[in-house]
Formats: C-alpha cells, structure tokens, sequence
C-alpha cells in the first residue's frame, strides 16, 4: 500500500502522543485563575473514572500510563473523526 | 480552559447543552452537503492531532500552564461546522474517557472551545484577505491572528459562564483569564501558523477545501 500524505498526519499525531510525559504539569489558566480568586474547591470530582488525568490506571510506570493513555485517546478520535466523515459522507452520497 | 463540574451552576450548565445540541445538530446537516473524499482522512487525522496537542501542556509566565485549543485549525481547514464537529468529538472523548471537563459541563466547554472559538477564528481567517503581501503571507498571518482571538474570547465566554453562576465576580474574573489567555493564545497562534506552513509547504491543495 502506498503511504498517503495522511498517514504521515497520524505518525506525526501518534509522535506528539509519545511527548506527552514532557508537558507541563502546572495548572492550565482556568486552574489557575481558580486556585488564585478562591473557587477550585468548587469543583466536583468525576462520577466515574476511566482514564482520570490522563494516566492509565493500573500501570505502575507514570510515564508509561501517560504515553499509554495518549496513544489511546489519539488512536479513538482518528477512529471517530475518520468514521464520523464516512458516515456523513455515505449520507450525502446517497442523497 | 475545561471547566469542571461545580464551577458552573445548573441552569447555565443545561443551557449550555442545549446550545450545544443545537449548534452540533446543524452542524451535522450542514457538513453533510459537503463532505468530499479529502474531507474524510483529513477530519481523522485532525481529531487525533488535536487530542495529542492537547495533552502536551507548555508553561507560561507564573506558573501556570497552557495547550493548545486546535479549534482554529480545525475551523481553518474544514470551515466552522465541520470543525465543530471535530472538536465536540474531542471534547466529548476528554470528557468521557479522561474525565476532563466536568460531565454536566460538557455543554458550556462545547459551547466556548467548539463553537465560539471556530466560528471567530473561522470569520477572523476569511476576513484576513484584506492584509496586504502574498497570499502565502496572508494565511498565515490571518490564521495565526484568528487562533490568538479564538483563544481570548473562548476564555472571555468561560469568564461570562462563571460570572452568571456566581462562581466569581467579573472584575476579578475577567482581567484575570483574559490576561493569562491572552498569553496561551499567543503560542495557539504560532503552533497554528506553523501547521498551515507546513500544510502549505507539502499539501497546499488542502488549504483550500474549507471554501
């Protein structure tokens, strides 16, 4: 099969996937701003946990669960992006 | 800028999914006239960059951190509703899978990061032809310009959500995360302006499927 110019896009998305131990661990600017005016203890914690923060439960290695949890979540939205434009596709085709 | 339950109160929260239901529903019916066989891979491989740019947080001033929103990208190469569709794929997959952005809020971080945010970036990319130099130029000045913009009024319309709520008072709010966005919208703008380059260097043609 010849490689198509949107293969390298998923390699390159898959790539950023395995940087992910080196973002930033800092809060994001809404974290911020809520810890600094006083209402981050608003916030309610999740009524289920899949994937929380990012780091795959059950893996001992941080890094791993990190990169684990990243290549997952790149790998379910090309699947759900490219499915949900073949769905919509097909639908105007038919039309 | 994923708000998490609590931060919001149950009236604005419900509005927000009732917005976003809309919003997302239209977009499915306007997409759907216009999907063509480059739409499809392209739409894929956008959901996915923009999940593996979002988790790659940056530190900016203070202690504090920022990544990318990627709805300007989105917005950029697909036009608006299709890039709504993108990212309501990836908010709902954040939400849902890695409990970022809190359930019941789902609706407002749709409403600020998947609707807002491409619709201005979209109008402030298509407004930029009146910038003068090439056309080369052009897009990437008006693209890095319209994700700088997307980020700062996702954040203001963030701001207003609170406010309502009674979570925080405007004058705090406001200066606040406008000022911090300001800064994060800043590095949306390049890391935007540096796809479309890269976009222009190897695949021009696909600049041009969002018309």
């Amino acid at each position: 099969m010849r490689l198509k110019w949107w293969h390298g896009a998923l390699i390159f998305a898959l790539f950023l996937a395995l940087l992910s131990p080196l973002a930033s661990s800092f809060p994001d600017g809404l974290e911020r701003v809520a810890e600094d005016k006083g209402f981050l203890e608003k916030a309610h914690e999740a009524i289920f946990n899949l994937i929380p923060d990012y780091v795959m439960p059950g893996v001992g290695n941080e890094i791993l669960a990190t990169i684990l949890s990243a290549i997952i979540g790149t790998l379910l939205l090309f699947g759900i992006g490219y499915g949900l434009a073949r769905v919509l596709k097909a639908k105007k085709d038919e039309a | 800028m994923h708000i998490p339950d609590g931060f919001i109160s149950a009236p604005v929260a419900v509005t927000g999914c009732v917005v976003a239901a809309g919003c997302v529903a239209y977009a499915v019916k306007a997409t759907n006239k216009k999907m063509g066989e480059k739409q499809v891979p392209l739409m894929g491989v956008l959901a996915a960059f923009i999940f593996a740019a979002q988790m790659l947080n940056f530190p900016i001033a203070g202690g504090t951190s920022g990544h990318l929103i990627g709805a300007a990208l989105a917005a950029i190469l697909l036009g608006p509703w299709a890039g709504m569709l993108i990212m309501t794929c990836v908010l709902v997959v954040q939400c849902l899978v890695f409990q970022d952005g809190g359930l019941l809020a789902l609706g407002a971080n749709i409403v600020n990061m998947g609707i807002i945010a491409t619709f201005i970036s979209y109008y402030v990319y298509r407004g930029g032809a009146f910038l003068s130099g090439g056309q080369k130029k052009r897009i990437l000045v008006s693209g890095g310009l319209a994700a700088w913009l997307s980020v700062v009024v996702a954040a203001v319309a963030c701001v207003f959500e609170l406010v309502i709520s009674g979570t925080v008072p405007l004058g705090v709010a406001l200066p606040a995360m406008g000022g911090i966005h300001a800064l994060i919208g800043i590095a949306e703008g390049a890391i935007t302006a540096g796809v479309l380059s890269l976009i222009m260097a190897t695949r021009a043609d696909l600049l041009s499927l969002a018309k």
